[in-house]
């Protein structure tokens, strides 16, 4: 026991949760007694008591799990410990569940961590749909409803769509450039245990007296900063999860830049290398706005800051404007890491190369770039500037080129292909370029001024972003994890049951969402827990889709859990991919290559006989090296 | 290479694809019914786009299925499909044609929004107050006439709406006036709507206000100008002083130039 507790650990971090978010409430109770105020300041915006100890403690847990141990015995000037890899791979399931640097346990950690968050949230939205199967009030009242959805699109958000391609991509990424690990390992293994750290506290909202936040995950000021004190774990959650997202986004970037492997050249890198590079180009610049909103909304509760208190002279909109320029880019965040893997898979399995890879490349570029001048078009009937609408209007419309340009390449990437199906991740792939394309769509009529006045914050809304997010993001995800769980777990899934998962799904996703757009444009606004008798009928089939969808994702769980257990063994490329993740085995060696693989060609090159992207140890000197493929020709290029 | 393709096969294809789906959906009335001289045009702009996105949608899906259906492999076969890099000519092609498109849209909704907030001299200024969970609206008049829950305007007459919010952020929307105005804590918001069928209708709030959000409705009823007359003549309740101050103060100034209610 004594032995557990000097190690870093679960037993360690409880510890020093619990001594951190000690320290932090008798900080408070003691500054108050001497500043001769009552002990508990519990009017609803409040509550320093709670908030001071809300963020301390998972800096303890933190602490004691063991994530600064290193760091901090070199920043006092401690001998540090020789890294003896004790910390690096898995060799039985327990590794899981500790501090661990390699970026494949740490990409499973987030990938299943993110996945419980999932179903968590998945669970809210089939209360959500009960609720709303009839008009009137049946499940929950309209506080509890308000809190449901919030905390509904908040867990999505933030600690699933978002963490869910960083794990993928921390699983892969290092692999398919030839690295043996991330940049920065140990800031890696930091940056996963924030994140289960956010869904906590989104969670533990629930049980704050008021209820959890329920001013929507948009918390638009001053809604937000009246609210009950669960809104105050929205804020603190946000921090974690933003914390998390930022630290792996510089961590791709450094590992991008500074880790590929001899001869991968940018322009021979996979396109889910690209769609990172892009995401996290992303992601360090525009969420340090949402971190900062949520502080400004925070400080305005806990320490009357006067920041959107219009009563003071605070500035309403100005929330918005601060808050859309994070999370427009925001649904790039979560969708550009699906470009990605929608190339990969489309690729492999069409047996043919990228058309038009560097168009594919730079259109990723060109949405970076473009979406940071778009934010405004969630604010066109906010009572912001009017001359800001039609501008706004413009580069939210030229937006869809780039992504037409993606949507018409992954098309042509299907001629003249062979193209399998008997992967779920294909289907998932190709159902992808179906729904999105409507996603896509719906975007650019609500891009319109004219009919997004109409349309605006109404079910036309909650179709589109379901249209975009789950049949966009949540498909490409469903096709990465298949895709990709060959090579993390060295088994393979079930075909038959994954059809069954993607028939439903699909059919499940049109149904849900489609007729949303209806009882939108026809009068239902969004965020009702009640609404007028005319929709009704819609609704209850609504509903009805939205059960299926939602009980078709139990074989998703079956498949997974099942075979990642019992599953016939993988071998090395069960696709027959070219990239480099494929070339080593499934599940790949501890620090993935025995010897830095050299890149002579792009990772495309299907159907070229004698072509190839990288040379594994051990097969050099064949002919391969003396003929780089690619090294002066065309090949690799659009 | 694509002169292999069925491209004017495909085209026709498409194009008949776009007849079906537009002549299904565009008699659709989607908005619901219309009563503003807004409601026509932005359906109308709302149909030209079902009929432009059923362009679209219908190449993606002819593409798709015809390269799903020829080029689907054999059971067995193992061999990759042609080392084909691109096509310049192409590629050049589905960026500038959606380019196109979309700069038509925008210009067009362009259009669209300055004929729906053309201003008129000859209109009426109604106050609106929003709070958790109630609407309340003032008339011009000798004294501003106050009425609650209930919204009383002249039909073909336009109204210029300034929107007050009391607490937190509300939206003031009449699905049938195809009209929506978040109503800001702290500042004057600006809608122009000119009802144009006598009837009754519902006022929606479509922000987030808190738990009563659901239910915070008014009535809205459109009638002739007697009718109208008559019934601000009726109100017996003045403005409450707190909210006449704001009145005052945002309808009888000028406009800035840059109108930050958003007209």
């Amino acid at each position: 026991m004594v032995e557990a507790i000097k190690r870093p650990g679960w037993w360690r971090g409880l510890i020093g949760a619990i001594a951190f978010g000690a320290f932090g409430f008798g900080l408070v109770i003691a500054l108050r007694a001497i500043s001769d105020l009552p002990l508990y300041q519990t009017e609803q915006t409040g509550y320093p008591h709670v908030i001071v100890p809300a963020i301390l403690a998972p800096l303890g847990f933190l602490a004691g799990f063991g994530c600064f141990d290193y760091w901090l015995r070199w920043a006092i000037g401690m001998p540090t410990i020789p890294d003896d890899h004790s910390q690096h791979g898995a060799k039985s399931w327990k590794d899981y569940f500790k501090f661990n640097t390699d970026h494949k346990v740490i990409g499973v950690q987030y990938v299943v961590t993110t996945f419980i968050f999932f179903f968590l949230g998945g669970l809210m939205a089939m209360l959500i749909r009960a609720e709303l199967a009839q008009p009137g009030t049946q499940i929950v009242e309209a506080a509890t409803y308000n809190s449901l959805f919030s905390t509904h699109a908040v867990l999505m958000i933030f600690v699933f769509v978002i963490p869910v391609f960083a794990g993928l991509a921390n699983y892969v990424l290092p692999l398919m450039i030839g690295a043996p690990d991330m940049a920065f390992p140990r800031l890696n293994a930091l940056s996963f245990w924030m994140l289960p750290l956010a869904g906590i506290l989104f969670i533990s909202s629930f049980l704050a007296p008021g209820g959890a936040f329920d001013a929507g995950w948009t918390g638009y000021a001053p809604l937000s900063t009246g609210a009950p004190l669960g809104q105050s774990f929205f804020n603190l959650g946000v921090q974690f999860a933003g914390a998390s997202s930022i630290a792996t986004a510089l961590n791709f970037l450094v590992t991008i830049i500074t880790m590929r492997a001899p001869g991968m050249t940018f322009w021979r890198m996979p396109l889910l290398v690209w769609a990172n590079l892009s995401t996290s180009l992303l992601v360090v610049a525009a969420t340090p706005f949402i971190a900062g909103v949520q502080f400004m909304v925070l400080f305005d509760r806990a320490l009357h800051t006067n920041f959107f208190d219009f009563s003071a002279g605070g500035d309403v909109i100005s929330y918005q404007h601060i808050f859309w320029f994070y999370s427009h880019p925001a649904v790039y965040i979560m969708m550009l890491p699906g470009f990605g893997i929608v190339s990969e898979v489309i690729s492999t399995h069409a047996r043919k190369p990228i058309f038009g890879y560097r168009l594919m490349a730079l259109a990723l570029i060109g949405i970076v770039v473009l979406s940071y001048s778009v934010w405004a078009h969630h604010m066109f009937v906010a009572g912001m500037f009017s001359w800001l609408r039609v501008p706004m209007m413009i580069t939210t419309l030229l937006i869809a080129v780039p992504t037409g340009i993606k949507i018409f390449s992954w098309l042509g990437t299907l001629y003249f292909g062979k193209i399998h199906t008997y992967s779920t991740a294909m289907l998932f792939a190709l159902a992808f370029i179906v729904t999105f394309t409507i996603g896509g769509i719906s975007g650019v009529m609500l891009g319109m001024v004219p009919i997004d006045i109409h349309v605006s914050d109404t079910y036309f809304i909650v179709a589109h972003i379901h249209f975009v997010l789950f049949g966009g993001s949540v498909f490409t995800i469903f096709a990465g994890v298949y895709h990709w769980f060959p090579k993390m777990t060295g088994r393979m899934y079930d075909e038959k049951l994954g059809r069954v998962h993607f028939w439903g799904t699909l059919v499940g996703t049109w149904g849900t969402f489609i007729p949303m757009h209806w009882v939108g444009m026809d009068g239902m606004p969004r965020r009702v827990a009640d609404y007028a008798e005319q929709f009704g009928n819609w609704n209850l089939m609504i509903s009805v889709f939205a059960f299926m969808l939602g009980a078709v994702q139990l074989v998703f769980v079956y498949n997974m859990v099942v075979s990642w257990r019992y599953g016939p063994k993988a071998g090395a490329n069960p696709w027959r991919a070219n990239s480099i993740e494929w070339q080593v085995s499934s599940p790949p060696p501890i620090f993935n290559f025995d010897e830095i693989p050299r890149v002579v060609g792009g990772p495309y090159e299907f159907g070229i006989p004698g072509a190839k992207h990288a040379i594994m140890a051990g097969e050099a000197t064949t002919e391969g090296a003396e003929v780089p493929a690619g090294e002066k020709s065309t090949v690799g290029t659009g | 290479m694509y002169g292999r393709l069925p491209i004017v096969k495909m085209l026709l294809v498409t194009i008949a694809l776009t007849v079906v789906i537009s002549a299904v959906m565009v008699p659709i009335n989607w908005n619901g019914q219309g009563a503003s001289t807004a409601a026509p045009k932005i359906d109308h702009l709302l149909n030209v786009m079902i009929v432009l996105s059923a362009f679209v949608f219908s190449l993606v899906m002819v593409m798709l299925f015809y390269a799903l259906w020829k080029f689907k492999a054999k059971p067995g076969d193992e061999s990759d499909g042609e080392p084909i890099h691109g096509n310049t000519r192409l590629e050049i092609a589905w960026t500038l044609i959606p380019t196109i498109i979309v700069l038509f849209a925008g210009g067009y909704s362009w259009k669209v929004l300055d004929e729906i907030e053309e201003p008129n001299r000859d209109h009426l200024t109604v106050s609106v107050f929003s709070q958790q969970f109630a609407w309340s609206f003032a008339y011009p008049g000798k004294e501003y006439a106050f009425s609650e829950g209930e919204l009383h305007v002249p039909v073909n007459k336009q109204i210029v709406f300034k929107m007050h919010a009391l607490d937190v952020i509300h939206s003031f929307w009449v699905p049938e006036w195809r009209i929506k105005k978040d109503n800001v804590p702290g500042i004057t918001t600006t809608a122009t709507v000119t009802p144009d069928k006598v009837g009754t209708y519902q006022l929606v709030c479509t922000e987030l206000c808190g738990f009563g959000h659901s239910t915070m409705r008014a009535k809205v009823v459109v009638e002739p100008k007697a009718k109208f007359e008559e019934w601000v003549a009726g109100l017996d309740q003045p403005t409450p002083k707190p909210l006449m101050e704001v009145v005052e103060e945002t309808t009888t100034s000028e406009p800035p130039a840059l109108d930050a209610g958003g007209a």
